[in-house]
C-alpha cells in the first residue's frame, strides 16, 4: 500500500485520562502519518467498526484504568471475527509485565509502557507497517 | 548505571521550570521593582493572604493529613479506612471506581472489567452503608471525589448521617462537585455543561441552607495539571472555575458572604519547587482580591482560599519506583511551605496501580516527618521576601489574570469549553513538555536518563473480578428486597423536579433513602438532561 501510514488511536472504557493518547496522536501526525482520534469511551465495536471504516493499518489503545483485561481480547476477537487481521494492534498505558505478555500471545504487536519514548512508538509504528 | 552521558549538559540545557518559564541566572532587589510588601504580601493571616490564611499557619493547628483511598468493595475500603485512622491519618478520602465516577451500576454492562479498579464501587445507599460502618460522621471529616454523580453520592452520605443521628448541621467534608474540570481536563462528564452547572448549584444552595459547615465544592487544578497544563494555566483555569460558579450562585439568589466561605480548592503539587510555591502564593493574592473587588465580598471567610493538594501523579515513575517516595516528599514540601490546609502523599506504587498498605504507610509517614521532624511549620511562609520566589509570584499572578481576562472577553468559563479553548491550550502545553522530555532538555530520572539496567520488582495491589461478582450478586439481592413501587414513584418526582427550576437535592435524598441505585437515578437525569459528547481534537 502506498501514501502515508492510516493510525487510528483510540480510547476505550470509562478512563477520561487522554492526554497520552492526545500526544500519541499528535506525535503520529507529526511524523507524517495520518492519525483518526476516536475520542473518548468507544467500545470494542466502535473501535473495530472505524479501522475498518477509516482503512486503518494500526489500531493504538490507550488504557489506563486497569480494564485492559476485559478490553483488549474483545478488540482482538473482532479483528478476528471481520477477518482484519492484518491490522496491527498496539496498547499504551499501565500494563503491568504478566498482562502485557498475554496480551501479546492474544496477537497484540506492542504494548507500550510508562516512560516509552515517542521515538520509540513512532519507530514501531513505521516498521510495522509494509511500505 | 548508563544513561547520565546521554543527557544535554547543564550548561547547554535551557534554564526553565518544568513549565517552560525562563528562569533568571540571579535574582535581587532589582528584579522587585514596583512590588509593594504591605500591598503584594500583607501579613500572614490578613488581605491579601499571600502569606497564608491563618496569623501562626501551623503552630496553631497542621494540615489536615488526608490520604485518597479507596478500592474494589465497600467492605474492603471500610477495612482501608479504619486502618488509616488507626496510623494516625486524620481525614478520609475518598476514591470512587469509574463506574461510579461515570454513574453506572457495578452490574451496568460498561462496568465490565472496571468495578472496584480505581477505587471503591458504590452503586446504593447500601454500599455508601458499609464503605462508612463505624466511622463517626460527626467526628471524622470525609472528602469525596466525585463530580459528576456528586449529589447522588452526597445525599447517600447524607442518608447515612441520619441513620447514626447525626445532625447535618454539624456535618464537615468536601464533596469535589468540581463539574468545569471535567469538561477541561478529566472528561468525567455525563450531561451537558449547563445542566451540570445547575446540579452543583443546587447542591451549593442545600449545603448553604441545611449542612452550612460542609463544603459543596472542591475546585480543582489538579486534574488539568495532570492532563498536562503549565502552573499558570492550572491556577488561571481553576480560579476562572471558581468565578463560575459564584457566578451561579449569585444568579440563583444566594448572596456571596452566604455560601463563599465554604468553597474550597484542590491544586496540584507538581515537582518544580518554587513555581508550585509561588503558584499557591499566587492563587490566595488573585482569589482574595477577586473575591472582594469583583464579588463585593465583606465577610473575610469568603477571601480565604483554603486548599487541599495532592503530590503529582503524572510525576511518578514506573522506572525505579522507590525514587517516587523522594519525589513524593519534595512535592510535598512544597505544598507545606506555600501553606496547603490539606495534603495527599502520592505512594511509591502509584504508576503501577493502586497503593498497597505498605506503600501508603511510608507516604503518610512522609507528611509526619515533613510536620514534625523538618521544621519548617514553625513559621508562616518561611520563604517569604526571597526575591526569586516573589518575583515568580508575581510572573504567576500576572500570567494567571491574562488567562482569566481572555475567558472573560470569551463570555464566561462554558463558552471558553465549548470553544475548546483550555482543552487546546493543556494539549498544546503536554505534547511540548513530552517533546522537552524526549529532547532531554528536561530530565527524569530513571527513564530519560540515569537508566538502571536491572530493576527489581515491588509488590502491587491487584483487583481482580471478585469485586465485581460481590457487587454485582449484592444489587441483584437489593433490586428484590426494597421496595420498588417507592423507588419508581421516587424517580418519577426527581425527573419532575429536573424538568423545572427548583432544587433537586430533596428528590435526590429521598430517591436514595428509598435504595433507588446510582445509575437508576443518573438515568433519570439522563433522561431529562441528555448526555454530552465531547468534539474530540487532537
Amino acid at each position: 500500500m502506498s501514501g502515508p501510514i492510516r493510525v487510528l488511536v483510540a480510547k476505550p472504557g470509562l478512563d477520561g485520562h487522554d492526554r497520552g493518547a492526545k500526544v500519541i496522536a499528535r506525535a503520529l501526525r507529526d511524523a507524517g502519518m495520518e492519525v483518526i482520534y476516536t475520542g473518548l469511551r468507544q467500545t470494542p465495536e466502535m473501535i473495530v467498526d472505524a479501522a475498518l471504516q477509516e482503512d486503518v493499518q494500526v489500531i493504538g489503545l490507550s488504557i489506563l484504568s486497569g480494564a485492559h483485561n476485559a478490553i483488549v481480547p474483545r478488540v482482538m476477537e473482532l479483528l478476528r471475527d471481520k477477518e482484519m487481521t492484518d491490522v496491527k494492534v498496539i496498547v499504551g498505558g499501565i500494563i503491568p509485565d504478566e498482562d502485557a505478555a498475554a496480551l501479546k500471545r492474544q496477537g497484540v504487536a506492542a504494548v507500550f509502557q510508562p516512560g516509552a519514548s515517542l521515538e520509540e512508538i513512532v519507530g514501531f509504528v513505521r516498521a510495522s507497517v509494509p511500505a | 548505571m548508563k544513561g547520565s552521558s546521554t543527557i544535554t549538559p547543564t550548561a547547554k540545557r535551557p534554564f526553565t521550570t518544568i513549565s517552560g518559564v525562563p528562569v533568571e541566572p540571579v535574582y535581587g532587589p532589582e528584579n522587585l521593582c514596583g512590588f509593594e510588601p504591605a500591598r503584594d504580601l500583607g501579613e500572614p493571616g490578613r488581605f491579601p493572604y499571600t502569606r497564608g490564611i491563618h496569623e501562626s499557619m501551623y503552630r496553631g493547628r497542621l494540615w489536615t493529613m488526608r490520604q485518597f483511598s479507596g478500592f474494589a468493595t465497600p467492605e474492603e475500603t471500610n477495612r482501608r479506612y479504619h486502618y488509616l485512622l488507626e496510623q494516625g491519618q486524620t481525614g478520609l478520602s475518598v476514591a470512587f471506581d469509574l463506574p461510579t465516577l461515570m454513574g453506572y451500576d457495578s452490574d451496568h454492562m460498561l462496568a465490565e472489567g472496571e468495578v472496584g479498579k480505581c477505587g471503591a464501587s458504590i452503586s446504593s445507599l447500601e454500599d455508601m452503608e458499609i464503605l462508612l460502618r463505624g466511622i463517626p460522621l460527626g467526628d471524622v471529616t470525609i472528602s469525596m471525589t466525585i463530580n459528576s454523580p456528586a449529589a447522588v453520592l452526597w445525599a447517600m452520605y447524607l442518608a447515612v448521617a441520619e441513620q447514626q443521628g447525626v445532625e447535618w448541621e454539624r456535618l464537615s467534608g468536601t464533596i469535589q462537585n468540581d463539574i468545569l474540570k471535567e469538561y477541561i481536563a478529566q472528561k468525567e462528564y455525563i450531561y451537558p455543561p449547563r445542566p451540570s452547572m445547575r446540579l452543583v448549584t443546587d447542591t451549593i444552595e442545600f449545603a448553604t441552607r441545611r449542612a452550612p459547615r460542609f463544603n459543596p465544592v472542591s475546585i480543582s487544578g489538579y486534574h488539568i495539571r495532570e492532563a498536562g497544563s503549565t502552573a499558570i494555566q492550572e491556577l488561571a483555569f481553576t480560579l476562572r472555575d471558581g468565578v463560575e460558579y459564584v457566578d451561579w450562585a449569585l444568579e440563583r439568589g444566594l448572596s456571596v458572604d452566604e455560601f463563599a466561605p465554604r468553597l474550597s480548592f484542590f491544586f496540584n503539587a507538581h515537582s518544580d519547587f518554587f513555581e508550585e510555591i509561588a503558584k499557591y502564593r499566587a492563587a490566595r493574592k488573585i482569589w482574595a482580591n477577586l473575591m472582594r473587588e469583583r464579588f463585593g465580598a465583606k465577610d473575610e471567610r469568603s477571601m480565604k482560599l483554603r486548599f487541599h493538594a495532592q503530590t503529582a501523579g503524572c510525576s511518578l515513575t514506573w522506572q525505579q519506583p522507590y525514587n517516587n517516595v523522594v519525589r513524593t516528599a519534595l512535592q510535598a514540601l512544597a505544598a507545606v511551605l506555600g501553606g496547603c490546609q490539606s495534603l495527599h502523599t502520592n505512594s511509591l506504587d502509584e504508576a503501577y496501580a493502586l497503593p498497597g498498605e505498605h506503600a501508603v504507610t511510608i507516604a503518610l509517614r512522609t507528611q509526619q516527618v515533613i510536620a514534625h521532624e523538618s521544621g519548617v511549620t514553625a513559621a508562616p511562609d518561611p520563604l517569604g521576601g526571597c526575591y526569586l520566589l516573589e518575583r515568580m509570584t508575581l510572573d504567576m499572578e500576572q500570567g494567571a489574570r491574562d488567562y482569566i481576562r481572555r475567558i472573560d472577553e470569551m463570555g464566561g468559563m462554558i463558552s471558553a469549553i465549548e470553544r475548546n479553548f483550555p482543552q487546546r491550550e493543556i494539549a498544546n502545553a503536554s505534547y511540548e513538555y513530552q517533546k522537552a522530555v524526549e529532547r532531554r532538555d528536561k530530565v527524569i530520572v530513571g527513564v530519560n536518563a540515569f537508566v538502571s539496567d536491572r530493576e527489581e520488582p515491588i509488590e502491587i495491589l491487584q483487583i481482580d473480578h471478585h469485586a465485581q461478582d460481590h457487587q454485582s450478586k449484592k444489587l441483584a439481592a437489593l433490586r428484590s428486597r426494597r421496595d420498588n413501587g417507592l423507588v419508581r414513584s421516587s424517580l418519577d418526582a426527581l425527573r419532575r423536579a429536573a424538568e423545572g427550576t427548583g432544587n433537586t437535592m430533596p428528590f435526590v435524598l429521598d430517591a436514595v433513602r428509598a435504595y433507588a441505585t446510582l445509575g437508576e437515578i443518573c438515568d433519570a437525569l439522563r433522561e431529562v438532561f441528555g448526555s454530552y459528547q465531547e468534539t474530540s481534537l487532537v
